[in-house]
C-alpha cells in the first residue's frame, strides 16, 4: 500500500515537471486549442452578461467574437472566463486566458508593473455618479459629507478620494467587493450614491427595481480608457488584438459594414481593397492570419459603430451617446491607425 | 546482507520508502516554487514587497487607527488587521456568553426553555454563514431609517441607517485621577480574593468577594469621577447636511457581520457546553447533593471545573472558525485585512503573490497565538494526573 502511495507521489512530481510554462506563442496555442479563451466580466449588461437564451453578449463579448472570427472565421470559438476585478490580473499573468476583454482601464501601473500590457482603448470612459432623483443632487459637488458605494479594486476607489480630497470635500466610502451588492447597498439606502465608470452606472440604473427613482450626474471626474490587455513578449498577438480594434475603426470610416460586406469586395476604393484583402498585399499574413481577416471580422460582428449601437447606443435599453467614442471624423476620439 | 535480505529488512524497507516519499514532496515544493519564480521573471515581476510603502490613495470607511488616503500600504494594511481583530475579539465575547446560555438552556429542566435552544441550534448552524451575514446586513439596512429620520437615543446618541451613532468621550486632564482610582480598586480586589481564598481554605467561612469585588472596581472610580468633577467633555454627533459627524460610528457593516459571526459560533459553542457538562459523571452530582452543596455552588464548583476539561479543546476550535469566517466580512464591505488588503491593494499594486502570501501568514499567525492561549488555559483546567 504504501510503495503505491510513494509510486503515486513519484509519478505526479514526473508528470509535473513536464508541464512547461505557457509557451510564447499565443496565437499557436489558440490555433492548436482551437477556441480563444478570452476573459470577460461576470455580468455588466451591455458589456458582458449571458443573455435569456443562454448566450454570452455584449460590447467586450463582441470584441472576443471579433478576435476569434479574425483566427477561425468563426465568432462562436470563443469560450468565455467571467472574472471579478481581483481575478482578472492574475488569470492573464497565469495564462488561462489569452486575452483581458473586461472594461479595464488603461493605467501605467497597470500597464507597466503587472508584466501585461494594453492594445488599444476600445471605449473611453470616465467615472460617474449614481443618485436618488429626489434627493436634488446636481453636481458631485453637493455629495460633500456624503457616503458613497463602490466596488473594490477598480481604479474607481482612488478617483473618488483624489476628487474629493483635491477639493476639499469629504466622503465616506462603503468599498464591496461584489458590484451586485455594492448596487443592492446603494439602493437600500446605505449611500447616497453609486460610482463606477460612466457606461457602468449606467447599466447598474437599468438593473435597479424602478430606474427612473434614479438619475446619472452629468459629471466626469476621471479619464477612463478601457481596452484590452495582453501578457508581453508576444508582439505578434499583440499586434493581432490591436488591428482587430483598428480594423473595426477603418471598417466604419470606410462604411463597411455586416450588410454590405458581401458588395464590397470588389470595391474600387483602394483603402477598402487594403482593409478587405483584395489589394495584392498581404496584411493579414503579416501577423499571422489570413488576408481575409477583416471581411471574417466584419462579417461575423460588424463594425465598431455596429457593436456599440448594438450593445450600448440607441440600439439598447442602455441608450449611451457615442460622445468621445465617436469616430475622429464626427468629433470623437476614436481613431483607427490606417492599414497600408 | 545480500541485497534480497536487505530488500527484506521491514526496518530498511521502511526507511528507504520515507526517504523516498520526503524526496517525491520535497522536489515538488522545489518545482512549484522554481516553477513560479521562472513565470514571474518571464513577466519581469519578481518578488518584491517594496509596494507597502508606496501611498495608498483610497478610503476606509472604518479607522480604529490613524488613516488617510496619504497613508502607506502597509498602514492600509495594519487598519484591515485591526478591524479584524476588533470583529474577531468581540465576536468570541459575544460568541461565548451566546454559547454557554443556549447550552446550559438546552439542558434546562423547563420543557419550553430547552425546546427553544434546541431549535436555535438546529436552525442557525444549519444555514450558510455567508447566507446569514448577507441577512442581517439587509436586515439592518431595511429596518433602520435614513440618516434625516435618524432614531434619537438618549445622551445625544442616535441610529440610522448609516450607523449606531454614540457621543465620543474626550478626556480632561482630571481623568488621570479616575484612572488611579481604577487601579488602586483593582489591586485591592486581587488582594482580597487572595486573603479570601486563604481564610476559606483555613476557617472554612465563605467571603462574597464577586460582589464586594464588583462594588469596589465600580463604585470606587465612580466617586473619584464625581468628585473630580466629571472631568470628560462628550462630543456629540450632529447632523450636517447628508450624515452625521463627529462622535463614535459603529457601521452597520459591522453590527452585521458581528451579529452574524456571533449567532452562527454560539450554535456550535452551545453543542460543546452541552456535552462537557453532559460528561460530568451523575456521581458527581449525586455526590455534592450528598455533602449539602446548593445547587449554584454545585454548578460552579463541580460541574463547571469538570465540564471545562472537555469544553476547552473543542471551544477553541470554535474561536479558530470564528477569526476564519471573519473573512466573509468582504460580502458586505467590512473593511477588514482581506476586503482592505487582498482586494483592494492586490488590485491596484497587482501583486498578487506578495499579497495573498502576507495574508495567509496573517491568518495563520492569528490562529495560532489564539490556539496557544487556548492551549495555556487548556493545561490549566485539565486534569492533573498524579
Amino acid at each position: 500500500m504504501r510503495t503505491v502511495f510513494v509510486a503515486a507521489i513519484i509519478g505526479v512530481t514526473a508528470g509535473l515537471a513536464a508541464v512547461a510554462p505557457a509557451s510564447a506563442a499565443t496565437l499557436d496555442d489558440v490555433k492548436a486549442r482551437g477556441y480563444l479563451q478570452c476573459g470577460v466580466h461576470t455580468g455588466l449588461f451591455g458589456f458582458a452578461e449571458v443573455d435569456n437564451d443562454g448566450e454570452w453578449a455584449g460590447f467586450d463579448v463582441d470584441y472576443c467574437r471579433a478576435i476569434a472570427s479574425a483566427i477561425f472565421d468563426d465568432p462562436t470559438a470563443v469560450r468565455f472566463t467571467p472574472l471579478s476585478a481581483a481575478e482578472r490580473f492574475t488569470a492573464l499573468q497565469s495564462g488561462s486566458i489569452d486575452v483581458l476583454i473586461r472594461i479595464t482601464t488603461w493605467t501605467m501601473t497597470r500597464d507597466a508593473s503587472l508584466g501585461l500590457t494594453f492594445a488599444g482603448v476600445n471605449y473611453y470612459d470616465g467615472q460617474g455618479f449614481l443618485v436618488p432623483a429626489d434627493a436634488g443632487f446636481e453636481t458631485v459637488a453637493d455629495l460633500d459629507g456624503g457616503t458613497i458605494c463602490v466596488q473594490t479594486g477598480t481604479t474607481t476607489e482612488l478617483n473618488l478620494a483624489d476628487y474629493f480630497n483635491s477639493r476639499g470635500l469629504t466622503f465616506t466610502a462603503i468599498a464591496v467587493a461584489e458590484r451586485a451588492e455594492a448596487i443592492s447597498a446603494f439602493e437600500a439606502g446605505r449611500c447616497d450614491a453609486f460610482t463606477a465608470d460612466a457606461s457602468n452606472v449606467a447599466s447598474a440604473r437599468m438593473t435597479l427595481s424602478s430606474p427612473d427613482r434614479f438619475v446619472v450626474l452629468p459629471d466626469i471626474i476621471s479619464k477612463e480608457p478601457l481596452g484590452p490587455m495582453v501578457r508581453i513578449g508576444d508582439d505578434q498577438w499583440l499586434n493581432i488584438v490591436r488591428w482587430t480594434h483598428f480594423a473595426l475603426l477603418n471598417a466604419e470610416e470606410l462604411g463597411v459594414t455586416m450588410a454590405n460586406i458581401g458588395e464590397l469586395t470588389a470595391s474600387p476604393n483602394p483603402e477598402v481593397q487594403r482593409l478587405l484583402g483584395q489589394s495584392g498585399t498581404a496584411f493579414g499574413e503579416m501577423i499571422g492570419l489570413t488576408n481575409d481577416w477583416v471581411a471574417r471580422i466584419i462579417g461575423a460582428v460588424g463594425n465598431y459603430g455596429e457593436i456599440f449601437e448594438r450593445n450600448v447606443g440607441g440600439g439598447s435599453p442602455l441608450g449611451i451617446e457615442r460622445g468621445l467614442n465617436a469616430l475622429w471624423t464626427n468629433g470623437g476620439i476614436q481613431y483607427g491607425m490606417p492599414i497600408r | 546482507m545480500p541485497f534480497a535480505g536487505l530488500l527484506n529488512d521491514t526496518r530498511v524497507r521502511a526507511f528507504v520508502l520515507q526517504l523516498l516519499a520526503f524526496a517525491g514532496v520535497v522536489a515538488f515544493v522545489a518545482w512549484i516554487v522554481s516553477n513560479t519564480g521562472a513565470n514571474l521573471d518571464r513577466l519581469g515581476m519578481g518578488i518584491d514587497f517594496g509596494f507597502l510603502d508606496d501611498r495608498a490613495g483610497f478610503n476606509i470607511v472604518q479607522t480604529p487607527i490613524p488613516y488617510t488616503n496619504d497613508s502607506t500600504y502597509f498602514r492600509a494594511f495594519l487598519v484591515g488587521l485591526v478591524n479584524t481583530l476588533i470583529v474577531s475579539a468581540l465576536g468570541i465575547v459575544l460568541a461565548t456568553i451566546v454559547g454557554f446560555a443556549i447550552g446550559i438552556g438546552r439542558l434546562s429542566s423547563n420543557w419550553l426553555l430547552a425546546r427553544l435552544c434546541t431549535v436555535y441550534v438546529e436552525t442557525i448552524r444549519n444555514v450558510p454563514l455567508l447566507l446569514q451575514v448577507v441577512f442581517w446586513f439587509e436586515a439592518v439596512l431595511v429596518l433602520l431609517p435614513r440618516p434625516q429620520a435618524a432614531i434619537t437615543l438618549p445622551f445625544g446618541a442616535n441610529i440610522n441607517n448609516r450607523g449606531l451613532y454614540l457621543p465620543a468621550p474626550a478626556a480632561e486632564p482630571a481623568l488621570w485621577a479616575v484612572a488611579i482610582a481604577l487601579l488602586l480598586a483593582i489591586v485591592a480586589t486581587v488582594v482580597l480574593a487572595r486573603w479570601a481564598r486563604r481564610r476559606q481554605a483555613a476557617t472554612g467561612k465563605p467571603f462574597p468577594i464577586w460582589t464586594v469585588g464588583a462594588a469596589l472596581i465600580l463604585l470606587g472610580p465612580l466617586v473619584v469621577f464625581l468628585l473630580a468633577g466629571s472631568p470628560v467633555r462628550w462630543e456629540v454627533p450632529v447632523f450636517q447636511r447628508l450624515n452625521f459627524t463627529g462622535g463614535i460610528v459603529i457601521i452597520p457593516e459591522l453590527a452585521a457581520l458581528l451579529v452574524a459571526l456571533s449567532l452562527y459560533t454560539a450554535a456550535f459553542i452551545a453543542e460543546v457546553v452541552r456535552a462537557g457538562v453532559l460528561a460530568v459523571p451523575r456521581g458527581q452530582l449525586e455526590a455534592a447533593g450528598a455533602i449539602g452543596l446548593p445547587p449554584g455552588l454545585t454548578m460552579r464548583k463541580v460541574v463547571i471545573p469538570q465540564a471545562l476539561r472537555v469544553i476547552t479543546p473543542p471551544l477553541t476550535n470554535q474561536y479558530l472558525n470564528l477569526i476564519k469566517n471573519s473573512s466573509l466580512a468582504v460580502a458586505i464591505g467590512y473593511p477588514d485585512l482581506v476586503g482592505v488588503f487582498k482586494n483592494t491593494v492586490l488590485n491596484q499594486t497587482g501583486r498578487a503573490i506578495e499579497v495573498i502570501g502576507i495574508t495567509m501568514a496573517v491568518y495563520l499567525f492569528i490562529s495560532l497565538v489564539t490556539a496557544l492561549a487556548m492551549n495555556l488555559f487548556n493545561a490549566r483546567v485539565a486534569l492533573r494526573e498524579r
